[in-house]
């Protein structure tokens, strides 16, 4: 072995030895440096004669690069070693739980409302609102309710004190959704007076609604879905479709059973009740009422504008209120008007 | 309705199964809520005479006796029962029978064999009759099986009927309706007229025409008033709700469940004179059956004599002219008073009555006499008498109508969406009963007496969708012309704004729209809240002119469920008068988004030191549901909340809300433990969102400068960082608060405002010196402005 090959190897094995940076800065001090033995090699290459120098430059400068490269090799090892050494310690317990703020939750009628206006906006329905303290015209009158009707008595209906201190009887809080399917009806014959044909209309009205009652199955304010469509062309049979179609939709149950049965309601004429029944689950089999729903009344659509002998029309409603606990298996009414948040923070 | 199954099955029997039968009922619009069995199952049980009572050798409160069963040889039976006595007839559970609960075995009785037992009523789950043994006819078949002897197969159906339908509020309407519905025959009971052996009448007057068109009248002589009501007759009544009484008012009661037309019997010995039908005299007076007094309205009809008033028309008899076990002679009416003479009266009185329902839903009209009859029947078949002539009186002219309804078949199809040929059609509506005649444009149709709904078209297509079977109506998918339903960017929907509050941990409630009356006096120190003139109760008194005591109730609740951390939100209505238009004149009704948040910030974990949530967390809720559009916070007074703690939300300088913390008074009164902190939010405001403005991103670099401002403790922050923005030159693209700092270093009554400023142009690169002038010329501004020193 030539002495600059012993040179390397002495070079390569210092390298190796230096455990840290600063050592191996003073090890590539020792060949390197200004003082360096490769450095020393170098500076003698003058004093060769001419003809030996070139090939002797030439094996010097090998070794050179060889020892270099040696250096550089580990200078990298001992940086990844470090980095190596620094990541063990910023090591994290990745099971510690998460910080911040959590998320709240919608309330579970909320979220049967959305479906709800969901689906029906998938087929062409719009969504109206309109005021809980109603007249007594819209809650009943315009929805052919007789005069004398259990519904408007005070058993039933809550009614509001004027500033005499005596009982208003054109205002109360309305009973149901349905006056809210007499005021869309105003406005959009209204809109479209002078039109030959007018456009069709599609809308469901959801809200509070209020009702002399109160036990376990029965909330003095609760929600209903009135759902609306008037048309040139609207049928019994659409009514059943649309219908029936929703339920199986908001149930997310194809096989639901559905039946339509008849009912009496002052505002619509045929009218019917309308059952489901689930296949699965704690209820399977048996009917359950859901909804109502009918042929809009000819008086009806007369009071909200259009001419009953060219438009008809069907109307439904139903409680978000029954749907939401039938689809979540909640047991009592109450628990929705109750705030308690170890019932709330379950529908997040 | 209540109504016993085999009482219908002998008017109308079709062959069908209970459930089937129920079922078609259900589905043809008479809904059976209840269908029960009048006994539970048992076997084994016979009609059996006691034959011989002895005393049992060991047993002093036990007998032996010899019961026959219809077989050669009597049975020897141990029997406790008091009322045990030779020649009673009893059921007997014979060795081997099942009754509920128990298997009937030969037994020793302390010592004697017993080859089965005499029942209770309450033994065979009749009733909870446990007095002695359920005594029988005189006249029953030993032998026979107690389940026929007592006919306890029938079942107790009971229909909600929908008040359209008074004419199936009887045993024979809906036998009429069953018979219509499934083609078997229908068997109405045979009635015929007594003939009047004596000539008594009472002349009877109808002052009030409109209110009582006919009234029929009959006086029958020499009744044996306490004659027993047959057990047939009594098990009908009874399992139709009606509880027997007496003979005479049971077959009242039974005639009306029979044929659907009240009836009502006088003693005829308290009667003085004519009956007449009439308003009250004012303030006239009557003591009622149910022993309420009553001043009846003028546009109530009375039933008096010559002298006095008898009953409430339709409603209700009085006490003193009722019939007793006492009575020999009866007078016996059966009137037609209108729905209109009658609907409403009861309930405003606070009761009802079987006669009153029926009248107000509407009864046929031309049932008066034969309902008379059979009621005469009746009594002359069971406690003889001697019936006098049927005194009819009659106002035609006040009689209703019938008028025929057009029916066209193609306005049918239409709306049903199914068509059905014309013979169906026309079979249907005859099957009800209904008068048809083909004309040009269809059918025209003439109601029967008994149908008081068959007014326009329409009810008579629900006829035919009902007997057709709403089953049979095929559902058809939608079918309209399409149109596409933009949601413009500019606006949020409601849901999106709960979600967007859900997301930042508040629970969405939905709390009571009428509230506590205090609840308004103290959060909205509203003196004249809208009052309900009906609360179910007091705490439910008055509308809600504020979200804030649904939250703060709320809050109180779960406080009392040791739940510190109460993060909750609501939208919904408030409500105040005021005048002016608005869909409801005289009621404003905002939609208003409420939220509150109490205990700690953030819910209890590691790393993360618990603080309080305060009124800037909320503070930056409200700035993150309007974000981008900035707000002005103003302070403000607030009845709910802490003075020095509370601001007016102002969006483009109009007011749209309010947030601050909870008033120390009612934190302490509604016993909270810590102040919640609370806004409330007009939601119309919250739903607008703007469309985004673009501005040029500059690509030179930007140079930030801190600013520290020395002020007063006192110095509210908006107006100089307002300043700070006005003065600042064009090349300042933001100035923004990053810290405020009290304590060590100022002096007491200062406190240090930093900001930093952010300066940028988009055409060149701004120079140092530049940047230094336009700082000094800040910092001047807040030194002259606000006595603002530069932080050393």
């Amino acid at each position: 072995m030539s002495d600059l090959d012993q040179l390397v190897a002495s070079a390569e094995a210092d390298f190796s030895a230096a455990a840290e940076p600063a050592r191996l800065e003073d090890a590539k001090a020792r060949y390197l440096g200004k003082d360096g033995s490769l450095t020393a090699l170098l500076k003698g290459l003058g004093k060769l004669p001419a003809e030996e120098r070139k090939s002797a430059g030439a094996a010097i400068n090998q070794a050179k690069q060889s020892i270099e490269s040696a250096l550089t090799a580990r200078r990298e090892a001992l940086k990844a070693a470090q980095l190596e050494a620094q990541l063990a310690t910023e090591a994290l317990d990745v099971t510690l739980p998460g910080r911040g703020l959590p998320r709240g939750s919608l309330h579970p009628v909320t979220i049967s409302l959305d479906r709800i206006e969901q689906l029906f906006r998938s087929i062409g329905f719009e969504v109206a609102d309109g005021p809980e303290i109603e007249t007594d015209w819209h809650n009943f009158t315009a929805l052919n309710t007789p005069q004398n009707h259990p519904a408007r008595s005070m058993h039933d209906t809550f009614y509001l004190l004027g500033d005499d201190g005596k009982v208003h009887d054109d205002v109360l809080l309305r009973t149901h959704t349905s006056p809210v399917q007499i005021r869309a009806m105003l406005a959009h014959t209204k809109r479209h007076r002078d039109a030959a044909t007018m456009p069709e209309l599609r809308v469901i009205c959801p809200g509070r609604v209020y009702r002399v009652d109160s036990d376990a199955t029965h909330s003095p304010m609760f929600h209903q879905v009135e759902g609306l469509w008037v048309g040139e062309k609207v049928s019994f049979a659409d009514l059943k479709g649309v219908v029936a179609d929703f339920l199986r939709r908001f149930f997310e149950s194809d096989d639901m059973k559905v039946r339509f049965r008849p009912s009496f309601f002052p505002f619509t004429e045929p009218s019917a009740e309308i059952d489901v029944a689930f296949m699965s689950g704690a209820l399977e089999g048996r009917w359950l009422e859901i909804a109502g729903c009918g042929m809009v009344h000819p008086n009806v659509l007369r009071f909200g504008g259009f001419d009953p002998e060219k438009y008809t029309g069907f109307a439904f409603g139903m409680g978000p209120d029954r749907l939401t606990m039938l689809r979540y298996g909640i047991n009592d009414l109450r628990l929705f008007f109750e705030g308690d948040l170890r019932f709330l923070s379950q529908f997040r | 309705m209540q109504f016993s199954e085999s009482w219908l099955r002998s008017l109308c029997n079709p062959a069908l199964s209970n459930q089937e039968l129920c079922h078609l009922l259900t589905m043809a619009g008479l809904e059976v809520e209840e269908n029960e069995a009048v006994a539970p199952a048992f076997s084994g049980v016979v009609v059996a005479q006691v034959l011989t009572v002895e005393k049992h050798p060991d047993a002093d409160k036990l007998k032996l006796c010899s019961v026959d069963v219809g077989e050669s040889t009597p049975l020897q039976i141990v029997c406790g029962a008091p009322n045990v006595a030779a020649g009673m007839k009893v059921p007997c559970a014979r060795v081997g029978a099942r009754l509920p609960g128990i298997e009937i075995k030969r037994a020793k009785v302390r010592g004697v064999e017993s080859h089965g037992m005499l029942c209770s009523a309450r033994e065979l789950g009749l009733s909870e009759d446990h007095a002695g043994l359920l005594p029988l006819a005189a006249n029953a078949t030993v032998g026979e099986d107690i389940r026929k002897h007592l006919d306890l197969d029938d079942r107790k159906i009971t229909i909600k009927l929908t008040p359209n339908r008074a004419d199936c509020l009887s045993l024979s309407g809906i036998a009429r309706e069953l018979a219509a519905l499934t083609g078997a025959a229908l068997a109405l009971p045979e009635i015929a007229p007594a003939i009047a052996v004596i000539d008594d009448t009472r002349g009877i007057q109808l002052d009030a025409p409109a209110a009582c068109p006919r009234y029929c009248g009959r006086i029958i002589r020499g009744v044996k008033a306490d004659a027993p009501t047959p057990e047939w007759m009594k098990r009908r009544i009874e399992r139709s709700g009606i509880r027997a009484i007496s003979f005479l008012v049971d077959v009242t009661n039974y005639v009306m469940l029979e044929l659907g037309q009240p009836l009502h019997a006088f003693d005829d010995a308290e009667l003085a004179g004519a009956i007449h039908v009439r308003q009250p005299t004012p303030g006239e007076q009557l003591l009622l059956l149910n022993e309420q007094t009553v001043t009846p309205s003028a546009d109530t009809a009375l039933i008096a004599d010559d002298e006095k008033p008898l009953a409430m028309a339709g409603i209700m008899g009085g006490e003193h002219s009722g019939i007793s076990d006492a009575t020999r002679d009866l007078f016996l009416e059966s009137a037609f008073f209108p729905p209109a003479a009658i609907a409403g009266k009861a309930r405003a009185l606070g009761f009802s009555s079987d006669a009153s329902h029926r009248y107000e839903r509407g009864v046929d009209f031309t049932l008066q006499r034969r309902a008379i009859e059979r009621a005469t029947q009746l009594i002359l078949e069971n406690c003889g008498g001697q019936p006098g002539p049927v005194v009819e009186a009659l106002a035609a002219e006040h009689l209703p109508t019938r008028r025929p309804v057009t029916l066209r078949s193609e306005r049918a199809a239409r709306v049903l969406g199914i068509a059905l040929p014309a013979e169906r059609i026309e079979a249907m509506l005859k099957s009800l009963g209904l008068a048809v005649e083909r004309v040009a444009e269809g059918f025209r149709v003439t109601p029967p007496s008994f149908r008081f709904d068959i007014e326009i078209e329409e009810d008579l297509i629900e006829e035919i969708a009902r007997l057709h079977g709403y089953d049979n109506i095929p559902s058809l998918p939608p079918v309209a012309r399409m149109a596409m339903m933009p949601a413009s960017e500019s606006a949020k929907s409601a849901m999106a704004l709960r979600r967007q509050v859900a997301a930042r941990d508040y629970h969405e409630v939905v709390t009571y729209s009428f509230v506590e009356a205090a609840w308004e006096a103290d959060f909205a120190a509203d003196a004249t809240p809208v009052v309900l003139a009906n609360p179910i109760a007091s705490q439910m008194g008055v509308m809600r002119s504020t979200l804030v005591g649904g939250l703060v109730g709320t809050l109180a609740a779960n406080r009392k469920r040791q739940i510190e951390r109460v993060r909750v939100f609501e939208i919904g209505r408030c409500f105040r008068r005021e005048t002016g238009a608005g869909p409801v004149a005289g009621f404003a009704q905002p939609l208003r988004l409420g939220a509150l948040a109490a205990g700690p910030a953030l819910p209890e974990q590691w790393g993360t030191a618990t603080r309080r949530v305060d009124f800037y967390d909320l503070k930056a809720d409200v700035e993150d549901l309007f974000a981008p559009r900035r707000l002005e916070f103003v302070k403000a007074a607030h009845p709910a909340l802490h003075p020095g703690r509370c601001a007016e939300i102002r969006l483009d300088g109009a007011v749209v809300g309010v947030i601050g913390e909870l008033h120390p008074r009612w934190v302490q009164k509604y016993e909270l433990g810590g102040a919640p902190v609370l806004f409330e939010i007009e939601l119309p405001a919250l739903l607008g969102t703007p469309f985004p403005a673009y501005a040029e991103v500059s690509r030179l670099p930007a140079v930030v400068r801190d600013l520290a401002l020395v002020v007063p403790q006192t110095q509210a922050l908006a107006p100089l960082l307002a300043g700070l923005r006005a003065a600042a030159p064009a090349t300042v693209r933001d100035v923004a608060l990053f810290d405020v700092y009290q304590g060590k270093g100022l002096a007491d009554g200062e406190k240090s405002l930093a900001f930093r400023i952010v300066m940028q142009d988009t055409q060149r690169t701004l120079e140092d010196a530049e940047v230094d002038a336009v700082i000094a010329d800040l910092l001047a501004m807040a030194a002259r402005e606000f006595g603002a020193s530069l932080r050393g």
